[in-house]
């Protein structure tokens, strides 16, 4: 039995699974509706931890990992250096448009009822064949064969954008000041 | 309720709620952080997918891993062009940004 083993289906109970949900739904509240922008950061770790909790109940403790490393640790901590450009806590905030904030509510609401609708009534079937391997030894071996040239192309956008980055920001500096 | 459709109950949920973050939003920081909640959105589809429906469970979570690492490039870019922004105009108020509005 793997370490995902444990949280299989038939062992995990419904109970921690709904609060997990819940701690999710909730962070992705807090990191949309407060004015402070602090607030929305940790509510932003709120829901990427309780995403890794879900991975954790799909099975695949690997990925749970690498959300925890590379969103929590690293995307979290990226934008809160980032905060500091934000407008100073201490101001009042502007007032909202209530107009443009009704229509935004009512297209990201029919765009949850229709996402609802399809997977509502759609009936999914699992495919007839499934091999039953999670292990990262698996992961590992196809990223370095069937999916070798994605694997690569990912590396080279990640070197471009780290040097688009430091240009960005660089010579932005150089030019106003 | 342990089962394909709550998971994909959740993946829309975040998604709608990143979707009206961006939509609504005007400090570009939570813009940023509500584009974060739609990827993690549709990352919970493709594990889900890959946990009750696909032919090998490897794939889905290799995707996953794809998408966190165009997500990281993203946050790295979006930061840097937030920071030239600030630099140019004082404030990272969307509404500002305004130059080449017709």
């Amino acid at each position: 039995m793997t370490l995902g083993g444990i949280f299989s289906v038939e062992t995990a109970a419904q109970g921690p699974f709904w609060m997990v949900v819940g701690l999710t739904l909730a962070g992705a509240v807090i990191a949309v509706f407060p004015r402070n922008i602090v607030y929305n950061v940790f509510g932003l770790v709120l829901a990427l931890t309780g995403v890794a909790g879900l991975y954790l109940f799909l099975n695949s403790i690997f990925v749970a990992m690498m959300q925890l490393l590379i969103y929590v640790g690293a995307i979290c901590i990226a934008i809160v250096f980032a905060i500091m450009l934000s407008r100073p806590l201490h101001l009042e905030a502007p007032k909202r448009n209530m107009a443009k904030v009704a229509a935004a509510a009512g297209a990201s609401f029919l765009f949850f009822a229709a996402n609802l609708a399809v997977v509502f009534k759609t009936g999914w079937q699992a495919e007839a064949q499934r091999s039953g391997d999670w292990t990262v030894a698996t992961i590992g071996h196809m990223m370095l064969t069937r999916y070798n040239l994605v694997f690569e192309v990912i590396s080279l956008v990640l070197l471009v954008a780290i040097i688009g980055a430091i240009l960005t920001a660089g010579y932005s500096r150089r030019l106003t000041s | 309720m342990n089962s394909l459709s709550s998971y994909l109950f959740v993946a829309a949920a975040l998604f709608s709620l990143g979707l009206l973050g961006v939509l609504q939003r005007r400090n570009l920081i939570g813009m940023l952080i509500s584009i974060e909640l739609m990827l993690n959105g549709a990352n919970i589809n493709f594990m889900a997918f890959n946990r009750f429906l696909a032919p090998e469970p490897a794939v889905g979570q290799i995707v996953t891993l794809f998408v966190m690492g165009i997500a990281a490039a993203e946050a790295a870019i979006g930061l840097s062009i937030i920071l030239a922004l600030f630099r140019q105009l004082r404030s990272i108020n969307i509404e500002r940004a305004q130059e080449l509005k017709g």
